[in-house]
């Protein structure tokens, strides 16, 4: 990443010798359109991706959509700045740990960024024509003397080079004493939320030229009066897509709790909680750990719900409380070793989950670049790799496999040769088509699925 | 013997990985160090779980003089003194540990008062275990806290040592067994 003039197309491999921090991706974001995809890194940074309406150079075969083009960078900005917290002696990461984009209203972009502490709203628009030809004002813009101006010219607007500004319009700080997880806009397009570990906070934009009025109110708070009583954390949180008075969160024990704005103004009583009963033959040393909710996703249909813990992601449907519908164990062969997970802190990962446009498939990410998908109509799952060696422009993904015990197949992958520090722990799905956008450490790979086969380069 | 040594390496990770991150970037993290407090509560309940049924034997050996009193429950398995005496001063080491770290959590100025704790505390293995549990709470982690945790440690400590003192001295069998409960637990992570 980076602000530098490295614009190629980034479905081409990156060659970089080494990894800074701060070029860790830590988020990964598609607009409502899938035409803009944010990322968002630990050193702070925002980058934008914009889909080109056209395909360059190589001759290929134009989607029907006419939409085959692929991501370029469109911006970059510094979003948040190492703080600290001087009441407390504490410095707070510039890390961004969710980007969250608003509805299109006009021309301009608009959304949130957050790292642990602050969100902010900013607006991306875009400028490709100034006027010229003032009369009172020469070309830099100083005033001109009035006693050489002898006729009236009316100024024109003239095209220039594209020029993308990114400016706050908005700061949301001093709202949460503990670290922000999520944040997420409401179907109103007039509020959002945003979650630590131990409240919920619902923000209220009012979206105007030039001022904005704010209203904050907490609607989730599950601090105990003591704090040695605590058992639980809020892990994430989101709106309902269609319906702006429900919100789930999920929490470290595994549980979700959907609530309903409408039933009071603080929802410390949900409206239902899912859990599942506990499969006493598995307990562990580590059962709480891997139980804890590291994401939570709503289906585009608002009907069923998508968490991750450590070793499955589950499908919920919100009619059904008692558990999930779907479990699919994303890397079952880890059970075993969560003794050395848990020392070489693995066990703390916390990964992300998707759905695709139509909720018929999922996908998460594991260790090794490997990710995975379910179809859900048929409950297989494939591992694929997001890994620049076995990644040329247009080529197919080939699916992968983790060999433990069984039949060894060429090119399966043993168990304990897994890198653990190669970890797919953020991704996006377009919202309408099947183009994916994952990141693996300081890179970001799309993956495309074409139409037709044929057109595919193998 | 194997949950035992695993419980013990299980805690004493825990409390490393708790313990440097008060020094991580960002501040401590509530719900990692929620959830190391899960494992470490998992882990010393299973751990003493393990050794309730060793000490019911080893009561016997360790208060000589009036024998026979610390033989209730004593079963027919034996096992040679030197084990005995480093499972005891393991367990003491393992149960000492939370409390060294939450005492350096809160606060540093009381440590030659802890330090006299700790040499009675290593006589007698499981008293340390109720008082142990009561402090190793949340609440050492939370900031705005820090004040009144600290009181509440000395307290605990001064009426801990006295009891511990009335141990040494006399010869009945330390401390409540844990529940049954517990010792489910540890059965089935076997």
């Amino acid at each position: 990443m980076g602000e530098d003039a490295e614009s190629t197309k980034i479905n081409h491999t990156f060659l970089r010798d080494y990894v800074t921090e701060a070029d860790v991706i830590s988020t990964v974001e598609f607009n409502q359109t899938g035409d803009l995809l944010a990322t968002g890194d630990k050193g702070g940074r925002v980058v934008i991706f914009q889909r080109e309406t056209e395909s360059k150079g190589e001759s290929e075969e134009v989607e029907e959509t006419g939409d085959s083009g692929e991501y370029n960078v469109y911006s970059t900005f510094q979003s948040h700045e190492p703080d600290f917290d001087y009441l407390k002696s504490l410095e707070i990461e510039e890390k961004i740990n969710k980007i969250r984009w608003l509805p299109q209203q006009n021309a301009a972009h608009f959304l949130l960024s957050t790292n642990d502490k602050t969100i902010k709203l900013w607006k991306v628009s875009e400028r490709d024509k100034r006027p010229e030809g003032y009369n009172l004002k020469d070309e830099e813009g100083r005033l001109k003397d009035t006693s050489t101006i002898t006729s009236l010219q009316v100024p024109v607007l003239k095209s220039t080079d594209l020029m993308v500004e990114v400016r706050p319009r908005r700061v949301f700080s001093n709202g949460h004493t503990y670290h922000v997880n999520s944040i997420s806009v409401n179907s109103d397009g007039e509020t959002y939320m945003s979650a630590d570990d131990l409240r919920i906070n619902m923000w209220h934009l009012g979206i105007t030229d030039r001022s904005f009025s704010l209203f904050l109110s907490d609607i989730v708070d599950i601090k105990p009066a003591n704090m040695e009583d605590l058992t639980e954390v809020i892990t994430a949180a989101e709106f309902h897509p269609h319906h702006c008075h429900l919100f789930v969160y999920s929490s470290s024990k595994g549980s979700l709790r959907l609530c309903d704005m409408r039933a009071s103004a603080l929802c410390d009583r949900h409206t239902k909680l899912f859990e599942e009963p506990e499969d006493p033959g598995s307990r562990s040393f580590f059962s709480e750990i891997i139980s804890s909710v590291s994401d939570v996703k709503f289906s585009h249909s608002g009907r069923y719900l998508l968490t991750r813990d450590y070793l499955t992601a589950k499908v919920w449907d919100l009619n059904m409380d008692k558990g999930p519908v779907e479990t699919y164990q994303v890397h079952e062969y880890l059970r075993s070793k969560l003794c050395s997970l848990y020392e070489n802190d693995c066990i703390f990962d916390k990964f992300e989950c998707v759905w695709n446009s139509s909720d018929s498939v999922i996908m998460t990410g594991a260790y090794n670049s490997f990710f995975r998908m379910f179809d859900r109509e048929t409950g297989r799952g494939v591992t694929l790799e997001a890994w620049r060696e076995s990644s040329k422009p247009r080529a197919v993904l080939r699916t992968r496999r983790v060999y433990n015990g069984g039949k060894r197949r060429r090119g399966d992958v043993g168990v304990d040769s897994l890198d653990f520090t190669k970890k797919i722990l953020h991704m996006a799905w377009h919202p309408s088509e099947n183009i994916i956008a994952i990141a693996a450490t300081n890179n970001l790979y799309i993956f495309q699925d074409r139409v037709s086969p044929e057109t595919q380069l193998q | 013997m194997e949950v035992s040594a695993e419980a013990k390496r299980i805690m004493v990770v825990a409390l490393g990985k708790l313990y440097s991150s008060r020094t991580q970037r960002g501040g401590l993290r509530l719900q990692r160090s929620l959830l190391l407090t899960l494992v470490m509560k998992s882990a010393r309940d299973m751990y003493h779980a393990a050794q309730a049924t060793v000490e019911s034997v080893v009561a016997g050996y360790e208060q000589p003089q009036p024998a026979a009193e610390g033989t209730t429950g004593t079963t027919g398995t034996t096992e040679p003194t030197g084990a005995q005496t480093e499972l005891l001063g393991a367990a003491s080491l393992a149960t000492e540990k939370p409390r060294t770290l939450t005492r350096v959590e809160v606060s540093s100025s009381p440590n030659e008062f802890r330090r006299d704790a700790e040499n009675k505390e290593n006589m007698c293995p499981t008293g340390p275990a109720q008082h142990s549990r009561k402090r190793r709470g949340k609440a050492a982690m939370e900031p705005d806290f820090l004040p009144c945790k600290k009181a509440k440690l000395c307290s605990q400590q001064l009426s801990v040592n006295s009891v511990l003192l009335d141990y040494v001295n006399c010869s009945s069998k330390l401390g409540a067994p844990p529940s049954p409960m517990l010792l489910h637990r540890a059965i089935a992570a076997c």
